[in-house]
């Protein structure tokens, strides 16, 4: 089964690099842009077809390593 | 003083902390390899020290904080064992939750690599009985994230029980924005845990132990350790 993690700073904590980010993106001229904060994206694949047990592994493995749950918060995507 | 280095692969500053606390404890520590599951006996000062371990990747310290030693001082610490973490392993034990907060993207987004001044905000403490509180001491600095940050409530516990130990300030002591060089808030560079028996900080003490460096302001971290462990 494939999943998708997706993992982001909470928006209380400030993003320096998504502001750099924000700011290369005005010097190239791409209009429009208003705001942009940087996040994480890990591709996993769990075992087995229990999409119930899938979406507890997923919630472990992101509350005990992917995310720092102070400064970050994630969601959990499992793909059809 | 019985001191343990833990060794992660990536840290590189064990060599100078073990030569920092030779130098202050008349004896050589011991380095623990990550993969281990007990600390030496007799241990009585766990060192986390510098580096950027696992190569600084998904988060700084977030997998060291993981490894099997950590259990290890998970447990001295909650018997009131003494743990310093500089660093790279201030950011281990914040990913650890032995400390609070967490350490961020420095504000100007730069690897800082240059002295530092530091005021030096309590003198009682295990870790800082070398020195006095407001004393400005100078200390190396080498990150690129030491940008503290907690949420509200847990900096308002930090300032109110003290437990913000080191400020970046001016040569004076002055805190003004100009001199906190990574932008943490109340130009934090160094914590103490609730039961101030895990300090975490920034600044590296263990590069400023000997005269020919051009400074010894580091000393005074690692004598006060000394004499605390030895009375």
């Amino acid at each position: 089964m494939k999943a998708r993690v997706f993992v982001v700073l909470k928006s209380s904590i400030l993003d320096p690099q998504g502001k750099a980010i924000e700011g290369a993106l005005r010097s190239l001229g791409v209009d429009g842009v208003t705001s942009v904060r940087q996040g994480k994206v890990f591709d996993i694949e769990i075992a087995g077809d229990d999409r119930a047990r899938a979406e507890a592994v997923l919630k472990e493995a992101a509350d005990r390593l992917l995310a720092n749950t102070i400064i970050e918060n994630y969601r959990v995507e499992i793909t059809p | 003083m019985n001191a343990a280095i833990l060794v992660f692969p990536g840290i590189n500053r064990e060599q100078d902390m073990a030569r920092a606390l030779t130098l202050a404890a008349g004896r050589a520590p011991i380095l623990v390899w990550h993969a281990e599951t007990e600390l030496p006996a007799g241990t009585d000062l766990v060192v986390v020290p510098g580096g950027f371990s696992y190569g600084d990747y998904l988060r700084c310290g977030a997998i060291a904080a993981r490894a099997p030693v950590m259990a290890a001082v998970r447990a001295f610490a909650a018997r009131g064992g003494l743990v310093l973490g500089v660093c790279n392993g201030f950011q281990i034990l914040c990913e650890a939750a032995l400390l609070p907060g967490a350490l961020m993207r420095n504000a100007g987004l730069k690897f800082i690599c240059h002295d530092a001044y530091l005021r030096v905000e309590r003198s009682d403490t295990p870790f800082t009985q070398g020195y006095n509180a407001g004393q400005v001491i100078r200390l190396p600095v080498a990150h690129g994230e030491g940008n503290y940050v907690a949420d509200a409530e847990t900096i308002a516990r930090l300032e109110g029980e003290g437990r913000i130990v080191f400020r970046y300030s001016s040569p004076d002591g002055a805190l003004t924005p100009e001199w906190n060089i990574n932008g943490s808030i109340y130009a934090i560079a160094g914590i103490l845990n609730e039961r101030g028996n895990v300090l975490g900080m920034m600044p590296h003490p263990e590069n400023h132990v000997e005269a020919e460096i051009g400074c010894t302001d580091g000393r005074g971290l690692f004598a006060g350790l000394t004499s605390f462990l030895a009375a």
